[in-house]
């Protein structure tokens, strides 16, 4: 870093939240994805102020800005691709109001998101967005890449909740976005142009979000298929016969033996497929909800049906879902985890292109995820230090996204585009759509400070390279 | 599987680590999800106080990336070593192997600042004092003399000790009253069991415990006797080796350990009972430490097969016989090594809600470090008063009146921080056994 611009971030942020040493700068080099990029110097901001004082001198000196929340990002979001700053916002945690008669919350963007379903939850309220990474990630975090989980089917991503921010913008100015109200139609919606831009656009530094009232009750079961195919029609014939349940969540036979490998705990290691579906609302309601859920998987051919019958029984059930993540890794030590989405209808459909990669390359390729929204989980699970396989990995990422697109659907339904999934971005929007995103970009930030080398790919970048 | 990343070849200490530790930090998959259960990421709020950004600076030394004591020494220096993460992290990453290979990584590189005057008392402690019970058992003494004589309360009025060092003299203040030599158990002695032997078991008495608190010791023996225990104090015994290898001094710490696997596997005792968290995870993990020792490696590992907390043995016997009704409101911090190592979380918490008239309530953040940690809280004394002043602020919203810990450095840490937030009438810390003791009238 120059001596003048160090000189110049100086007179606004003190030593304490400045660091340049080594071992700093390499504990914010990575994040949950696997890229790995040694910024210039980190530094811990308090307030907007201090952060607009920062990106003006950023814009002054043409130092690349990558702000950061938890790093649990696995599109690459957070990571100083071109050196520069890391600016960590984790330190912006003071504020969490729940303002309960206009069912609202206004946060700061460091607040991990659990805090906010458990501050909520308190007043009898509910949000919505339950990304697995909750108890770690940021709000922010959750924002910018506008994260949802299980719970997406039934309530929306993270951007049906904002609607208001508070903003610094790439060259420093502060704005407000949107407001308290539900309903507003002044001019463009910058709010949700910003939600979802992965940093790229502007450094949120305060958000309110909407609450919902929380659901009376709610009520699991869990069904076991020896085909596959079964499980897609089970999943259509549930969401078109009226009923939304608040989760839909499916596991493939890989996953089954990697969880029943991990902990065993009597899963059918013959099935092909396990659902897991979830009913919220009204306890009179949801009794008969279910029950009609459960005979549609018995009318599809479902091997074995099981409703919990107690808050233990529904924990078991989920404990296998949850289990999932930490079973596949013990089967090696990097995991590739792609998060392409396909309309539900097409599900079927992919996992059978999903099956035909993994025959294809030999690769140890597991399938789980939010199959009601139709957002699946192929995840490659592989070592990187090994050269030719991480070659075949290259190879089954691009088709993965290749027939998530030509399915109808899209490549990323919740991770984000990141460093990953940039070099795909004409094979879904075309030469013109990416041409468009751009012009915003550039409109905004004119000297390209905010999170460069994200989202849009460099010059002839078209296949995403693991190793080099 | 060839690693794309080799060490510089000339670089032995890195090479060491490298092959030690490499691969349990390739293991971590880098999601965060031990984040929230550091304590001292929460008090420093920077990633390289998290366990996160140690594995990984731990990883970038084995490449050969950063430099052991410019770089490494001091993330890895403060970190308590409380291995909550270990319980979060969902892949299992063996964080207490990487931290130890780490120490011993630092402690031998070439750089090592051997001027650190930390570093000397360190080492005199850990080198001259703790292997030796009978210097241990002087400074008891002298300990006990000094209590005894009024020079203590002489010190503490001048306030002098304040003015070396805040932290000695929050310790001194501490300190637990210590009991005469005489009525302290030799080893080689054998104590019946009370009525019927339901269990033959071994004591292993602590450097610390055996010299500082041999009152907890004592009531310990006199516990076990009551619930049916026949008790032997192996001869020859010494400190666990946990300091040791905290401190990186993985060779003492293994010679310590041989010895104890001597003098306990002569006796034919079905159980080893220890009534210390820290010393408990040390001896649990003898295994693990003489793993590639083939002379000792089964022999280590039996040893750790037959290791029990107190708390383990009274539960299994239980219940205790009570003659004295309880008041008040009692809660209980949890010893990391007992938790997080041992897996022991309920034992504790049965036993003291089986005293009659307890009224147990949990304590917000129970499972968090009290950042204790061995000498954590003389070496680096301001990272440590921070989190132990905020666990005092949830201890007192239990309005207990008694707060309980299975290791005697957590008591005394709690017994500082009571101190602190100057509610020395309101609140007395005491061991698992003190309170069971009183309870079942010994004393
Ligand atoms: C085990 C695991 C499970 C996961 N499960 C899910 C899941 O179920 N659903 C899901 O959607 N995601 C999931 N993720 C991905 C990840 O947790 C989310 O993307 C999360 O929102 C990232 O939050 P963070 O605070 O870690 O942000 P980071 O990873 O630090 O950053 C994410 C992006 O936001 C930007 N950013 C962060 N804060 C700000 C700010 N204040 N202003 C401007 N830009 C900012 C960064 O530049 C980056 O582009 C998972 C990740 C892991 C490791
Ligand atoms: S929880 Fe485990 S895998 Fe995740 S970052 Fe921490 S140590 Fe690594
Ligand atoms: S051992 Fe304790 S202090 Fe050290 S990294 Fe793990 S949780 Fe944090």
């Amino acid at each position: 870093m120059e001596k003048e611009a160090l000189d110049d971030l100086r007179q606004v942020i003190p030593n304490d939240r400045m660091f340049l040493d080594l071992a700093e700068r390499y504990c914010y080099s990575y994040d949950a994805s696997f890229g790995e990029y040694l910024p210039e110097i980190v530094i811990q901001p308090k307030n907007a102020e201090e952060i607009s004082e920062v990106i003006k001198l950023a814009n002054t000196h043409r130092i690349p800005v990558y702000p950061r929340g938890s790093g649990t990002s696995l599109s690459g979001g957070p990571l100083p691709v071109k050196g520069g700053m890391v600016l960590d916002m984790t330190l912006l945690r003071d504020k969490l109001i729940i303002d309960r008669e206009n069912m609202l919350a206004i946060v700061s963007p460091g607040v991990i998101t659990a805090n906010i379903h458990k501050k909520a939850e308190e007043a009898g309220l509910f949000y919505p967005p339950d990304p697995s990474s909750s108890n770690v990630a940021t709000i922010g975090g959750n924002l910018l890449e506008n994260s949802s989980g299980p719970k997406g089917l039934k309530y929306g991503t993270t951007k049906e909740y904002v609607i208001g921010l508070e903003v610094v913008t790439p060259t420093g100015e502060i704005i407000r976005t949107g407001g308290k109200t539900v309903k507003n139609v002044t001019g463009y919606d910058l709010t949700r142009l910003i939600v979802g831009s992965e940093g790229t656009l502007g450094i949120v530094t305060e958000a309110t979000i909407r609450l919902i009232p929380k659901p009376q009750s709610k009520q699991t079961f869990v069904a076991h298929f020896n085909h596959l195919i079964d499980s897609g029609h089970a999943i259509t014939s549930i969401l078109s016969s009226g009923i939304l349940p608040s989760a839909l969540e499916l596991m493939d036979n890989a996953c089954i033996r990697a969880v029943e490998s991990y902990r065993p705990s009597g899963l059918p290691l013959q099935a092909e497929a396990i659902l897991i579906i979830e009913i919220d609302g009204h306890p009179l309601a949801i009794e008969e909800e279910i029950n009609k859920c459960a005979d549609i998987c018995r009318a599809e051919g479902a091997s074995y049906v099981k409703i919990a019958e107690t808050e233990e029984e529904r924990q078991t059930i989920w404990s296998a879902r949850k289990s999932v993540s930490p079973a596949i890794t013990q089967m090696g030590p990097t995991k590739i985890s792609e998060d392409a989405t396909v309309p539900r209808s097409q599900i079927p459909a992919m996992m059978e292109r999903l099956n035909n990669i993994r025959e294809k390359y030999g690769l140890n390729l597991v399938v789980f995820g939010h199959a009601g929204d139709g957002n699946l989980h192929p995840n490659i699970i592989t070592d990187k230090r090994n050269i030719t396989e991480m070659k075949k990995v290259e190879l089954a990422v691009s088709e993965i996204f290749e027939a998530a697109i030509e399915l109808g659907g899209t490549l990323s339904g919740e991770h984000g585009i990141g460093t990953l999934k940039s070099p795909y971005m004409e094979m879904e929007l075309g030469i013109t759509g990416v041409n468009m995103m751009k012009k915003i970009k550039e409109a905004w930030d004119p000297n390209n400070i905010l999170n460069p080398g994200k989202i849009f790919p460099d010059k002839g970048q078209t296949r995403v390279v693991l190793v080099t | 599987m060839s690693p794309s990343v080799k060490p510089n070849e000339t670089n032995a200490v890195a090479n060491n680590l490298y092959s030690d530790a490499y691969d349990w930090t390739n293991q971590c998959v880098k999601c965060g999800y031990c984040l929230p259960a550091c304590p001292t990421y929460e008090s420093m709020g920077v990633e390289s106080a998290s366990p996160r950004g140690r594995i990984n600076l731990v990883k970038m030394a084995a490449e050969g990336k950063i430099d052991f004591q410019k770089d490494l020494a001091e993330p890895i220096d403060l970190c308590l070593g409380c291995r909550a993460c270990e319980t979060a992290c969902p892949v299992g990453v063996p964080y207490g192997h990487i931290l130890e290979a780490a120490k011993e990584a630092i402690e031998n590189s070439p750089s090592a600042n051997k001027k650190n005057k930390m570093n000397k008392i360190k080492k005199l402690a850990l080198v001259h004092l703790f292997p030796y019970p009978n210097r241990m058992n002087r400074i008891g003494s002298a300990v006990q003399f000094y209590q005894k004589t009024g020079l203590s309360k002489l010190i503490r009025s001048s306030n002098v000790l304040q003015k070396v060092s805040p932290a000695l003299a929050q310790l001194e203040q501490a300190l637990p009253a210590i009991e005469s030599s005489s009525k302290r158990i030799r080893t080689g002695t054998i104590m019946p069991a009370k009525g019927e032997t339901k269990l033959k078991v071994a004591f292993f008495a602590g450097c610390i415990m055996d010299s500082m608190m041999s009152r907890i010791n004592r009531l310990t023996i006199e516990l076990l006797n009551l619930a049916g225990c026949e008790v032997i104090l192996p001869e020859n015994q010494n400190c666990c080796g946990a300091l040791h290898s905290h401190q990186g001094e993985t060779n003492q710490a293994k010679a310590l350990a041989k010895r104890n696997i001597q003098a306990f596997m002569q006796s034919d005792a079905d159980v080893i009972v220890n009534n210390a968290g820290g010393c408990g995870a040390s001896l649990l993990e003898y295994g693990h430490l003489l793993a590639d020792d083939h002379e000792w490696a089964g022999a280590a590992r039996a040893f750790s097969e037959k290791s029990k907390d107190i708390s383990q043995i009274l539960h299994q016997l239980g219940p205790l016989p009570f003659t004295e009704e309880w008041q008040g409101i009692v809660s209980y911090q949890d010893s990391c090594h007992l938790r997080n190592v041992q897996k022991v979380q309920k034992e504790p918490r049965l036993l003291l809600q089986s005293i009659p008239g307890v009224c147990y309530v949990e304590m917000e953040g129970f499972d968090r470090c009290c950042a204790s940690g061995g000498i954590y809280n003389l070496l680096h004394f301001d990272e440590s008063m921070k989190i132990l002043d905020d666990k005092m602020k949830n201890l007192k919203d239990t309005k207990a009146a008694t707060v309980v810990t299975v290791n005697p450095g957590c008591q005394m840490q709690m017994s500082i921080g009571i101190q602190r937030e100057g509610a020395a009438n309101q609140i007395k810390s005491m061991h698992l056994v003190e309170i069971l003791a009183k309870a079942c009238g010994l004393d």
